[in-house]
């Protein structure tokens, strides 16, 4: 029995841990999809906070410094984003493959050069929540840029909900057209979240690189850009239904590592799958449930005129 | 007497060939920002970029092997962007190529190695097998789209995840497409090769020259499309829904039919292009088989503007880099170079059209909120 639930406190843990990189890009994403813009480049974003990161905790021997870096690297791709998508109109998607595919390209190509000895931001346990018996581990051991999410959801929540500036961006999301009369900047407001998106993406692949791993690999987001959009759709576009979803992913990603050392033996492809499957079984079920619908503008381009 | 029209002509002509020069200069000008930006990268990471541009060109372009690479490389690129196009000129944007292009594959490798049969029609039924995979594929988003409104570009993506997960089931599991087992050997997780008769032939006994069959396949199909595309009552059905659906639907077209139709299409298209990567070099169906095929044709795609007769060179362009990324790898230079320089020439192919559009916008007042 208490072998049981040291298990399953530690993959709890675990899957606390997969999914805070989630939790901070889904934020982002979160913020970016209620303006009304779909951006796939949020792969991209994270890959680049993970290099930039590891580069600029290398250069400065600082790792909290490293993970400003990562910021930046998400905020200029947040920016190359939108000003291909949102100031010109090309095609946002294929803007955001296109985007995806550079950083990949450039990370990789670099990936050599940044080649150091690890570095990690601090472990800090909270001190005495941490010591208790399975919860503890999973939710009061965390590196210290995991605490940032206990200021950064409400402050994400209380920006889109209860600013004039995040009534706008949702106005944007929802009706352009409409905004644009009623004098909201449409195209600016999707450049601002799509900042905010930015930043949030870059801290998360940050995080990921030098809060869990240390070092910077080719690819090391491996797809999370792509999980964190499958967790915004899950989630219904809510901030909380996001959160969950990263946490069920993180979930999934955690059982997948720890079932085959238990003896399961459950499919892995299924477990790799599932975030997406689940996405899709929410979008098809709900899709026309009221509140749980998509922002109606969502992937649109906006120019002003008759549509 | 004369000056009044003279005047008025050189009122016209002056404006649009100001324009035209500074459509030139913008595309000058952006190719120039690309290319400093990619021998900036190569320079800095500490290789040569005379010797990184001399090894693009040996893979690509020089000799007859090279050529039949880049040529080989383009013609999957060429299936995935014809059928974009369509879908994107239909008013859908079809993301999910990628996917289709695995399960096209895993659909032909099926009946490539269960359907007996003579060789030819088995390689006929594997093509066709494999654009009904694809079809099929970017059909499970049709349905969610048309039938519960899920949007296409979600469901496409979301499918694509899934459908590399299908291969790599089909391919752990014996009972399905693993390779069959030899002793003393670890079983991969790839499926046994198709068989001889079921492979594109490769064409041009030239000294050093061939190409496989499916450049022919490619070009017919975009020829076809084009055509119908252009003057066919379905590509005016399809050109319309996506210039105005609220008009075409007045006018009777089914949004379901037609629209559906083309995300098919583009499906079927994918999956043709998964089949002849599996038919015409890979031989064995793989998870890593698509390898960006899907993303890659997207972008041919947009650099072509959404004229599958245009796609034909940029396809080849693109089969150009990717060779030359083959023979880069082998000097040295990681061959990641390729997609950064991809990347760099796509943002800079499109934006001097989208920089002119946003000038023409301003101009009229409208600026859009920018």
């Amino acid at each position: 029995m208490t072998d049981m639930l040291a298990v399953a406190g530690l993959i709890l843990a675990s899957a606390v841990r997969l999914s805070v990189p989630l939790a901070f890009a889904a934020l982002g994403e979160y913020v970016a999809e209620r303006a009304g813009t779909l951006n796939i480049s949020v792969e991209g974003m994270m890959l680049g906070g993970a290099f930039t990161a590891v580069a600029g905790a290398n250069l400065t021997g600082s790792p909290a410094l490293g993970l400003l870096a990562g910021v930046a690297a998400g905020l200029a791709v947040a920016l190359a984003q939108a000003l291909f998508s949102h100031a010109l109109t090309v095609n946002p998607y294929v803007v955001g493959l296109t985007l995806n595919v550079f950083v990949l390209g450039l990370t990789s190509f670099l990936a050599e050069s940044v080649r150091d000895e690890p570095r990690q931001v601090d472990l800090v346990p909270v001190p005495w929540l941490a010591d208790l018996p399975v919860l503890g581990p999973g939710l009061f051991a965390h590196r210290w840029p995991a605490y940032l999410l206990v200021v950064l959801v409400p402050l994400a929540w209380w920006l889109v909900r209860r600013t004039r500036w995040g009534l706008e961006a949702r106005a944007v999301g929802e009706n352009p057209q409409a905004a644009d009369v009623a004098g909201v900047p449409v195209n600016r407001r999707r450049r601002q979240a799509l900042l905010v998106c930015g930043a949030l993406s870059g801290l998360g692949g940050a995080y990921l690189a030098v809060g869990e791993v240390g070092l910077f690999n080719p690819n090391m987001t491996a797809g999370r850009g792509y999980l964190v959009i499958a967790a915004v759709i899950f989630g219904g576009w809510t901030l909380r239904g996001a959160l969950a979803g990263c946490l069920l992913f993180g979930a999934a990603d955690a059982l997948r590592l720890a079932l085959p050392a238990l003896g399961f033996d459950l499919t892995p492809q299924l477990l790799i799958a599932s975030p997406y499957l689940l996405a899709l079984l929410a979008l098809t079920l709900f899709a026309r449930g009221r509140g749980r619908r998509g922002p109606a503008a969502l992937g649109v381009p906006f120019t002003r005129g008759i549509t | 007497m004369t000056s009044p029209p003279l005047g008025a002509a050189r009122a016209t002509s002056t404006p649009r060939a100001a324009a035209r020069l500074r459509a030139v200069l913008t595309y000058a000008a952006s190719l120039t920002v690309a290319l400093a930006l990619a021998t900036a990268v190569v320079t800095l990471s500490g290789h040569s970029a005379a010797d990184t541009l001399l090894a693009l060109y040996q893979g690509s372009l020089e000799g007859g092997a090279s050529l039949g690479q880049t040529v080989d490389e383009a013609v999957p690129l060429l299936l995935v962007a014809v059928g974009a196009v369509v879908c994107t000129r239909a008013g859908l944007f079809n993301i999910g190529q990628e996917g289709q292009v695995l399960i096209g594959a895993t659909a032909g490798a099926a009946i490539a190695l269960s359907a007996p049969g003579p060789g030819p029609l088995v390689l006929a039924l594997t093509l066709a097998g494999s654009a009904l995979g694809g079809a099929l594929w970017a059909g499970v988003a049709a349905v969610l789209h048309y039938r519960r409104g899920v949007d296409v570009v979600i469901g496409t993506l979301l499918l694509v995840f899934v459908a590399g997960q299908v291969v790599s089931y089909a391919v752990n599991r014996d009972f399905l497409l693993q390779e069959s087992a030899v002793p003393g050997q670890i079983l991969a997780p790839q499926s046994d090769p198709v068989p001889e008769a079921a492979r594109l032939p490769r064409l041009g006994e030239y000294p050093d020259f061939n190409v496989g069959g499916g450049v022919f396949l490619a070009l017919a199909v975009t020829l076809l499309l084009a055509f119908l595309l252009r003057h066919g009552t379905w590509g005016f059905k399809v050109r319309m829904l996506g210039l105005n659906p609220v008009a075409a639907r007045r006018a009777g077209v089914s949004a379901g039919w037609i629209g559906g139709g083309a995300l098919l299409l583009s499906g079927a298209c994918a999956g043709l292009a998964g089949g002849v990567v599996l038919t015409g070099g890979v031989y064995r169906l793989q998870p890593g088989l698509a390898d960006n095929v899907g993303w890659e044709g997207l972008l041919v795609a947009l650099v072509a503007r959404n004229r599958p007769l245009l796609a034909v060179p940029v396809a080849l362009f693109f089969g150009a880099l990717r060779a030359g990324g083959g023979f880069l790898a082998s000097t040295g230079v990681p061959r990641y170079l390729v997609s950064v320089v991809t990347a760099l020439l796509v943002l800079a192919a499109v934006f001097p059209a989208a920089y002119a559009e946003l000038r023409a916008r301003r101009r009229r007042g409208s600026g859009g909120g920018a």
